[in-house]
């Protein structure tokens, strides 16, 4: 999923911003994401997906809108709520749907689960489960680019309940000092866990918390795809030029509870019905297109196509074998 | 197509529940993600959206029923003008959470110990006589200089040269790329060089001392040791983290613990902790040679401390083996780190009192060299484990417990621990010796069983 720019440019604006093709391409991208979530909320709930599982729903925006501004060997870092990282890294869907639900076919082999997944073909450093150690470990991932003297870039995803962890804030120390291509995220969905922004952070304008270490910062609207797009596209520019860290604060919202168990008493349904209603992403994107001259046939066949591939890796996961007991004693130590 | 619309578990505990509320009624249109009902946990209510969109063609269990096991139809979805069937189950089969497979008898936990010959040490030709410092500087250069990818961060490494002068005159000759260093941030830097390991860049960590580990100790477990099992063997952490480990001299509880024990219980880690100068050379070598994150636990005191080192640059030893320092035929005292002087002290002092003590130097905790112990121990009958961190829990209790599993025939006599004493580190002088094993301590622990 790169940026290209051949093709209808719908959107204006300063930056590059999306042809019809990126639009078709972030529509099915969004909805991919949509339709796997939702399909493992279900299978959690028969069962065949157990313990923690963080569902992206309402956030495909974010991650589709950045993978667009990204080319390959970029790595990409984030927490627990990676199943759409995953996907929009072109991470198959089958070895994410297998690994939810423990199988030998999953990407780690059914020993990491939906917290911990990992690929180093897609530079996708994971799947981590310590609210705010993923952005350290970002700075390491972009800290290795430059040791490299590549212009590869490292994107560390993270939550507003994480952006209050002290190592975030010695991880912006650690990347202006190096001047590391490290493009920090911040998805405010507005709720860490139970907890809104309003009650845990005195600092309400995350963008601006790296501002003491001179790392820029800028808040996009998380729900338009396009606007995450364009923003991220500046700040990619930005760091490949070695002009060092990025803060980025994007707006966006949950559709569901923090995880499958949260009854997410700490919200009122009309809330999630207003943003459901009047800014869902892949709605937004539906408008974009269908105004474009796209045919609802088309967006049919692209719903079509989705639903296929959600279905295929349900089955795939279904009949993949668990994996064998010697797998226990494996990779705990590499040989050499 | 009709499906069945199953009782969910919404949590990862969840068996059954109460089916509350229906909040559509029979004929009813729903669209995906539109709450369907309300069902009560043994912790919280919660709402169950639909996936599918249709129409609600049957309810199954009516509100109120409580104790609906979980994947129990609840109610059936049909398409526009389908007709309602009975039981949609048919159409949609339930697929079934267990394994595929039979059940397999769990395979036994990999050996530690197998039965065999221990370990012989190469013999390395010449040596010269250096300082701990001086051989853990020289493992450093010469690994930098042999691999592009390692390189050393800390605080104070660089421009200061070492806040012990371990790392003198590595930023001359390898420049501030190579030898980088830190600000007061260990969460931080620990966390970013666990990042640039997981990409296959080999760093080597100073911890001014190992107390301040602490700091970063989520990284080195959680993010370090637990990587390469979590991605299925796809992420390997190739990072050393070293620096001085346990008590050194009058500087209090706060800078003064072994972290042996701490460190020795994670698999994913390995755990290193050499006595002499060519225990330090060999072996930091070794680790940052080794694909696996390490912990290189040194100590201060011995940094001055002069041996002999062998001289070839090819020397390095491998981890997970024991040292036999002393031969001896009545008793096993089983030590590291600055704790293999103690043993050997005592041995001395108990062969002129006609007790043949054999004196092992692990050099490393994990993994641990159980067969050179037990190997021993079948011999002499006797095991004395000495260390200068806590006893609960500590080293001494792992080693008793692999020798009685292993060895427990061979004893003539239950095992002794000696270890630091159970509270923190004080300041006052003639407290912290106490607080401290000594060789006296060791001889006492022989005579009272031998
Ligand atoms: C260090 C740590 N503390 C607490 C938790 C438990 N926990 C998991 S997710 C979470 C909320 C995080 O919220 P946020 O960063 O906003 O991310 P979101 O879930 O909204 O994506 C908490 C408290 C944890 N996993 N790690
Ligand atoms: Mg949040």
């Amino acid at each position: 999923m790169q940026a290209e720019t051949h093709g209808t440019l719908i959107s204006g604006g300063n930056g590059p911003s999306l042809t019809r093709e990126q639009f078709q391409q972030a529509f099915h991208n969004m909805l991919l994401i949509r339709k796997f979530e939702e399909k493992a909320g279900q299978l959690y709930g028969m069962g065949l997906i157990g313990g923690f599982c963080h569902l992206y729903i309402g956030q495909e925006a974010v991650v589709v809108g950045v993978q667009m501004a990204l080319k390959d060997g970029d790595k990409i870092i984030t927490s627990y709520r990676d199943h759409g990282q995953m996907l929009a890294a072109g991470m198959s869907a089958r070895g994410v749907m297998a690994e939810l639900t423990g199988r030998e076919t999953g990407y780690s082999r059914g020993k990491g689960g939906s917290m911990h997944m990992f690929s180093r073909e897609k530079n996708f450093y994971g799947g981590h489960g310590i609210v705010g150690a993923q952005v350290a470990l970002g700075a390491g991932l972009a800290f290795a680019n430059k040791y490299r003297g590549t212009d590869e870039v490292a994107v560390a995803y993270f939550g507003d309940g994480a952006a209050n962890q002290g190592q975030v804030y010695e991880s912006f120390n650690l990347a202006a000092l190096h001047k590391l291509p490290c493009i920090f995220i911040i998805e405010n969905n507005l709720y860490g866990m139970g907890t809104s922004v309003e009650r845990a952070s005195a600092s309400k304008e995350f963008w601006r918390n790296g501002e003491p270490w001179g790392i820029p910062g800028r808040r996009v609207d998380g729900m338009d795809v396009a606007a995450v797009y364009e923003a991220t596209a500046e700040v990619v520019a930005h760091c490949r030029a070695g002009k060092g860290p990025y803060l980025l604060e994007i707006m966006t919202y949950r559709y569901r509870g923090h995880s499958v168990s949260d009854p997410a008493k700490y919200r009122t349904r009309e809330e999630v019905e207003s943003v459901r209603k009047n800014r869902d992403p892949i709605e937004h994107v539906r408008h974009i297109l269908l105004d474009s001259g796209v045919t609802e046939d088309e967006l049919k066949s692209i719903e079509n196509d989705v639903k296929d591939t959600v279905k295929d890796c349900v089955e795939f996961a279904q009949t993949s074998p668990f994996p064998d007991p010697a797998e226990l004693y494996t990779d705990v130590l590499q040989e050499g | 197509m009709a499906t069945d619309i199953l009782m969910p578990a919404l949590s990862p505990t969840m068996t059954e529940g109460t089916l509350s509320r229906w909040l559509k009624n029979e004929g009813d249109t729903v669209a995906s993600g539109e709450i369907l009902a309300e069902i009560e946990t043994d912790k919280a209510t919660m709402e169950v959206e639909a996936v599918d969109e249709g129409i609600l063609g049957r309810i199954l269990i009516p509100a109120g029923t409580q104790g609906v096991a979980v994947n129990t139809p609840i109610a059936i979805l049909v398409e526009e003008g389908e007709a309602v069937p009975e039981h949609a189950s048919a159409a949609a089969p339930q697929p079934s959470a267990e394994p595929a497979q039979a059940a397999v008898a769990p395979v036994s936990a990999p050996a530690t110990y197998a039965e065999g010959e221990t370990y012989v040490e190469k013999d390395w030709g010449p040596t010269a006589e250096i300082t701990v410092r001086e051989a853990l500087n020289q493992a450093l250069a010469e690994e930098l200089r042999h691999d592009e990818d390692v390189f050393l961060m800390g605080e104070e490494v660089g421009q200061y040269q070492g806040a012990y002068k371990v790392s003198q005159g590595l930023l001359a000759e390898f420049g501030e790329k190579r030898v980088i260093d830190m600000p007061i941030t260990e969460h931080g830097f620990t966390g970013m060089a666990v990042g640039a390991a997981l990409t296959g860049l080999k760093p080597v960590v100073e911890f001014m001392t190992m107390n301040f580990s602490m700091q970063a100790i989520d990284h080195i477990i959680n993010s370090a040791a637990k990587t390469l099992y979590m991605s299925g063997g796809q992420m390997g952490c190739p990072i050393v983290f070293r620096g001085p480990n346990g008590a050194a001299a009058r500087v209090g509880a706060q800078h003064s613990q072994c972290y042996g024990s701490w460190y020795a219980h994670v698999p994913g880690l390995k755990v290193v902790v050499p006595w002499s100068a060519a225990d330090a050379k060999g072996l930091l070598k070794a680790a940052i040679r080794d694909p696996n994150p390490v912990i290189f636990l040194e100590n201060e005191i011995l940094y001055g401390h002069k041996f002999e080192c062998p001289t070839d640059e090819d020397f390095i030893l491998p981890i997970g083996k024991a040292k036999i320092e002393r031969a001896g035929t009545d008793v096993t005292i089983v030590a590291f780190s600055i704790m293999v002087g103690e043993a050997l002290e005592a041995a001395k002092v108990l062969a002129e009192q006609g007790i043949s003590a054999e004196v092992i130097n692990l050099r490393s905790l994990r993994p641990l060299d159980t067969a050179t112990i037990v190997e021993s121990v079948k011999k002499t009958s006797r095991l004395v484990t000495v260390e200068e961190g806590w006893p609960f829990a500590g080293i001494g209790a792992e080693v008793a417990m692999q020798i009685t599993e292993h060895a427990f025939d061979w004893l003539d006599a239950p095992p002794v621990r000696v270890a630091g004493v159970d509270v923190p580190m004080p300041f006052a002088a003639n407290l912290e010796k106490l607080a401290l094993p000594h060789a006296e301590d060791i001889v006492n622990a022989v005579r009272g069983m031998v």
